[in-house]
């Protein structure tokens, strides 16, 4: 008996339709998410990753068009007029982004911004909201916090700006977190010291938390489980360790060993041959075939459907490498 | 421009290279400085990859645009193969000829209004090369990068992906026959996918071309990958210098050695539990007084407030400027070390 | 969200098959051409700049014919479709030939500032520091000047008649061009395209008109467009305080002037030359909004 998640996402699909452009950013997308766990979209560019996470708020540009079902804590979020959706974004689901200078308002302090955040959603006064929002730039690890309620944006270093943007997320209690590549504009020393933050925070309140990320190192340090993302489709879901110890999708396996890591001196890298998806020109079958090694008549032919391979596992190929290496 | 002193004799040498942006109050008048770059010296072997690690503030993008005479230094000297640059010896036209940059992959690296051919062809005919010939060369070297001059040549950069930009931002690197490429953050921007291709691409290239490479990044894992020897920069000054894998195996300064500490573990089996340093880089504009990472440093002591550290021998080609390694310096932990060869 | 920022958020596919889609200008006249808008107004101008160039065979009757007996004649009038004005000349052929200087002074003013004032601000942006402040300071003394007062205050000195007025109008355009052009060039300076060409070891005059120029033409172009419409509504105004064309030469300015007494009489032929200062103004601005979307517009 399937419980009720809290994050519940059937088949959805985003077309950017306007004048210049008419192309079909995801396809299909399905998913759900129960509270406290951690999911990780990792996908390249043009996987469809961000879009797939904007369309959960809705907060895409205007020309996208949104196809499917999206629940949230029970709210239908296509259905929902904009008004609504104001009532959900911040209380139910709140999201940080890649560039904390853009996502925060350089005219207003900190400390102003997160309390008007408060009033607004939970109608506290405004010195009930300043208290809480003390206690919250606290939990982000803010040294001198009463000082820092009153900097502005541009007087913090990029490190603290990126906690301040947590904490404005965190102040309405949020069941869900999504997080838009929080740390791919940071120094390493400040990306780790914002991941564990992440981690913790999420584990201590409870959150669900959805990471878009195109880096594997973030997903291994954060996630529960990861849905990997090529051509605005899942090609492979699973929990994090399996995953990475075993792909079974061609693309999931090529990601890892392209990757450079630790260790790695000298020597040819391995890579996916071929280019990044044209999704306005992309080809019937599998998304991935015109670059895998492994491609059959039958991939060129239809798109594969996303099969269980093992438990709790999923791949969208004919032949997952799964399959391979357990028979051989 | 030919080989002059042979292997054993530096491709670049610079000493003393300083560069500090004024910073004006509000009636135009200076009040700070930003000390991008403070003092560094160290020299680029011929064929050697050199790879520069650092954050953000460290100055390793303004020491390469110093090094390219793109930024004018305050002080310092930087010498080609033997003959120094300006007064008599090199002039920077010259430089330029022999000395280039790859950017990193921005929207902006590559002219929006000019093909990949016109943007090649630009620096071929800026020293004297014919528009058909430069034509010629440009499309060479868009083969060697292994882009389809039919295809690609008259393509702009919006048409292209950011790997292929990438590539065209090399091909522009190569076509005047350089032989150092400064690299600056070029893979950086590319999806993991594509930064293997390129990586790839620019070791073949550095085998066909007989180039010298610079290969500035804040990834230490690629660093690791493609470097001979590393510089560690911090706050404009050079903390440690030495062979990669001295560096990534016996790391000896502190702040090194916390860098190597911040990659993730891609492990989940094993995940990173506490971040090695705390705090951000700090302002390039009042660092701290004798060696500028004490304030983050869990080995700092008085005498790190007094004096700076100087670039002291540790092993074989490998330098660190830190007390707590360096003996007689005068800290508690320096005072166990003998003296090294 | 900034065309730019979406664009850094959720991409575009970019093209790997097939060849180029051509360069900027051939894209921006193709998002131009499909603007119904932009479109309609380019035929109004057209066909006021064709009537204009071939006054002389589509006007009906003689601009400068006079006759006591038909004056302010109302439109549709026998042989006089838009009727007379005070002095009885017919009036569609004096909105015909007065089309010519309009559209002159229009056009030529803004033509002559963006060169100049282009230039200048291209110059003080690329190179910045004290040739910066040189160039751009003694602008912002012309600047300080409303435009109106200055253009009237050179008639004064120059003295009356269409070639003061244009120099005059001229003068007062290069201020604000060359800010634009010197906002834009800084910007563009700084960019990684142009340090590369630096590396290069090019002259800054090379890289000026190679690399500065094709990326600067764009805004330049559309800002000046918007002057047009400005410069039209500035040289009628001068006209009809006696300050440019004067009488019997046929302008839309001066026959606001002189058909202001018979407001009361024949209303209709008063308006007509406001009419087409409107429209003539109106589609040059709508031009010029369509120029700016097209040149926002990527791919």
């Amino acid at each position: 008996m399937p419980r009720e998640h809290l994050v519940e996402v059937v088949d959805l699909s985003v077309r950017f339709v306007n004048r210049d452009i008419d192309v079909q950013v995801v396809d299909g997308v399905s998913f759900h998410l129960n509270a406290g766990e951690v999911l990780c979209l990792l996908g390249e560019s043009g996987s469809g990753k961000t879009v797939t996470m904007r369309a959960l708020l809705r907060l895409l540009p205007p020309y996208a068009r949104i196809g499917g079902q999206i629940q949230l804590a029970g709210h239908d979020i296509v259905a929902m007029s904009e008004r609504q959706l104001e009532t959900v974004r911040g209380p139910v689901a709140a999201m940080i982004f890649q560039e904390p200078m853009t996502a925060l308002d350089p005219v207003f302090t900190i400390g102003t911004q997160i309390a008007e955040t408060i009033v607004a959603h939970e109608h506290v006064s405004w010195r009930d909201a300043r208290k809480r929002a003390f206690d919250l730039l606290e939990m982000v690890q803010i040294p001198s916090a009463a000082r820092r309620l009153d900097a502005f944006p541009h007087e913090l270093s990029g490190g603290l700006r990126q906690r301040a943007m947590i904490a404005l997320a965190l102040s309405c209690r949020p069941a869900l977190l999504l997080a838009d590549e929080p740390t791919t504009a940071l120094d390493a020393t400040v990306q780790i010291q914002i991941l564990l933050l992440l981690r913790s925070l999420q584990q201590e309140l409870g959150m669900a938390t959805i990471f878009v990320t195109h880096d594997i190192g973030v997903a291994c340090e954060v996630a529960d489980r990861i849905a990997v993302m090529y051509a605005g489709r899942f090609v492979e879901t699973g929990p994090v360790a399996a995953l990475i110890e075993c792909p079974a999708h061609p693309y999931t396996a090529g990601l890892l060993r392209s990757t450079v890591q630790a260790g790695s001196h000298g020597g040819r890298l391995e890579s996916i041959s071929g280019y990044p998806p044209d999704l306005a020109h992309m080809p019937p079958g599998c998304g991935f075939a015109p670059r895998c090694q492994y491609r059959q008549a039958d991939c060129i032919a239809a798109n594969p459907e996303l099969n269980s391979v093992a438990a709790d596992r999923m791949v969208r190929c004919p032949r997952p490498l799964l399959a391979v290496s357990t028979s051989a | 421009m030919r080989d002059r002193g042979g292997p054993a004799q530096p491709l670049l040498s610079v000493t003393g290279l300083r560069k500090y942006f004024p910073l004006r109050g509000p009636l135009g008048n200076v009040n700070a400085h930003v000390q991008a770059v403070d003092g560094i010296g160290f020299n680029v072997m011929k064929g050697e990859t050199l790879g520069v690690v650092g954050e953000s503030g460290c100055g390793k993008s303004t020491t390469a645009r110093l090094l390219m005479h793109l930024i004018e230094p305050d002080a310092g000297e930087i010498v080609m193969d033997g003959d120094p640059i300006g007064q008599g010896g090199i002039t920077v036209r010259e430089l330029r000829r022999n000395v280039q940059m790859v950017f990193q992959d921005s929207y902006a690296s590559l002219n929006p209004r000019h093909s990949a051919t016109t943007e090649i062809a630009f620096g071929l005919k800026v020293h004297g090369m014919k528009a058909a010939q430069a034509r010629q060369q440009a499309h060479a070297a868009l083969r060697l990068v292994g882009l389809d001059p039919d295809l690609f040549g008259d393509r702009y950069p919006h048409e292209m992906s950011g790997g292929q930009r990438q590539r065209v931002n090399v091909a522009r690197g190569i076509a005047l026959n350089p032989r150092l490429l400064i690299l600056d953050e070029s893979v950086s921007a590319l999806d993991k996918s594509v930064q293997a291709q390129v990586l790839n691409l620019l070791a073949d290239l550095k085998d066909r071309l007989n180039l010298t490479y610079m290969f500035i990044s804040h990834d230490l894992n690629v660093v690791h990958h493609v470097a001979d020897r590393v510089l560690v920069m911090y706050l404009g000054k050079v903390f440690e210098i030495g062979p990669a894998d001295s560096i990534y195996a016996k790391a000896a300064h502190p702040y090194t050695k916390a860098l190597l500490a911040s990659r993730l573990s891609m492990n989940p089996a094993h995940r990173v539990s506490a971040a090695p340093l705390t705090g951000d880089p700090p302002n390039p504009v009042r660092p701290p007084s004798g060696c500028r990472f004490r304030s983050r440093c869990t080995l700092a002591e008085t005498i790190c407030a007094v004096e700076e550290p100087a670039l002291n021998d540790i092993a074989v080609a490998h330098q660190v400027a830190c007390h707590a390694v360096t003996p007689g310096s005068g800290h508690s932990l320096a005072r166990g070390i003998a003296n090294a060869a | 969200m900034s065309a730019v920022a979406e664009k850094a958020v959720f991409g575009t596919a970019p093209a790997t098959k097939g060849r180029s889609t051509g360069g900027f200008w051939r894209r921006v006249a193709r998002h131009v051409l499909r603007d119904k808008a932009a479109l309609f107004c380019a035929a109004i101008l057209a066909a006021i700049a064709m009537s204009a160039i071939f006054a002389p065979w589509v006007a009906p009757a003689d601009p400068y014919k006079t006759s006591m007996i038909r004056r302010l004649l109302p439109p549709f009038s026998p042989h006089f479709i838009l009727g007379t004005d005070e002095l009885g000349r017919d009036m569609l052929s004096r909105l015909i030939y007065g089309g010519r200087v309009s559209l002159t002074m229009g056009l030529a003013p803004v033509i002559l500032a963006t060169v100049l004032g282009g230039s200048l601000g291209v110059i003080a942006g690329y190179f910045g520091k004290h040739i910066n402040m040189a160039i751009m300071r003694i602008i912002d003394v012309f600047y300080a000047f409303p435009s109106v007062l200055l253009a009237v205050a050179m008639a004064g000195v120059l003295g009356a008649g269409i070639v003061n007025s244009l120099i005059s109008l001229t003068l007062v355009f290069i201020p604000p061009i060359a800010r634009v052009a010197e906002s834009v060039t800084t910007q563009v300076r700084d960019q990684d395209y142009v340090e590369a060409a630096r590396a290069t070891g090019a002259s800054a005059a090379r890289i000026i008109v190679q690399h500065v120029l094709a990326n600067v033409t764009g805004p330049i172009l559309t800002y000046a467009s918007s002057l047009v419409s400005i410069a039209i509504i500035i040289s009628s105004g001068l006209s009809f305080l006696g300050l440019g064309a004067a009488p019997p030469i046929a302008d839309w300015g001066l026959m606001l002037n002189t058909l202001r007494q018979a407001i009361y009489v024949a209303p209709v032929n008063a308006v007509l030359p406001g009419v087409m200062i409107f429209a003539a103004s109106v589609s040059f601005n709508l031009l010029s909004d369509s120029l700016r979307t097209a040149m926002d517009v990527r791919a």
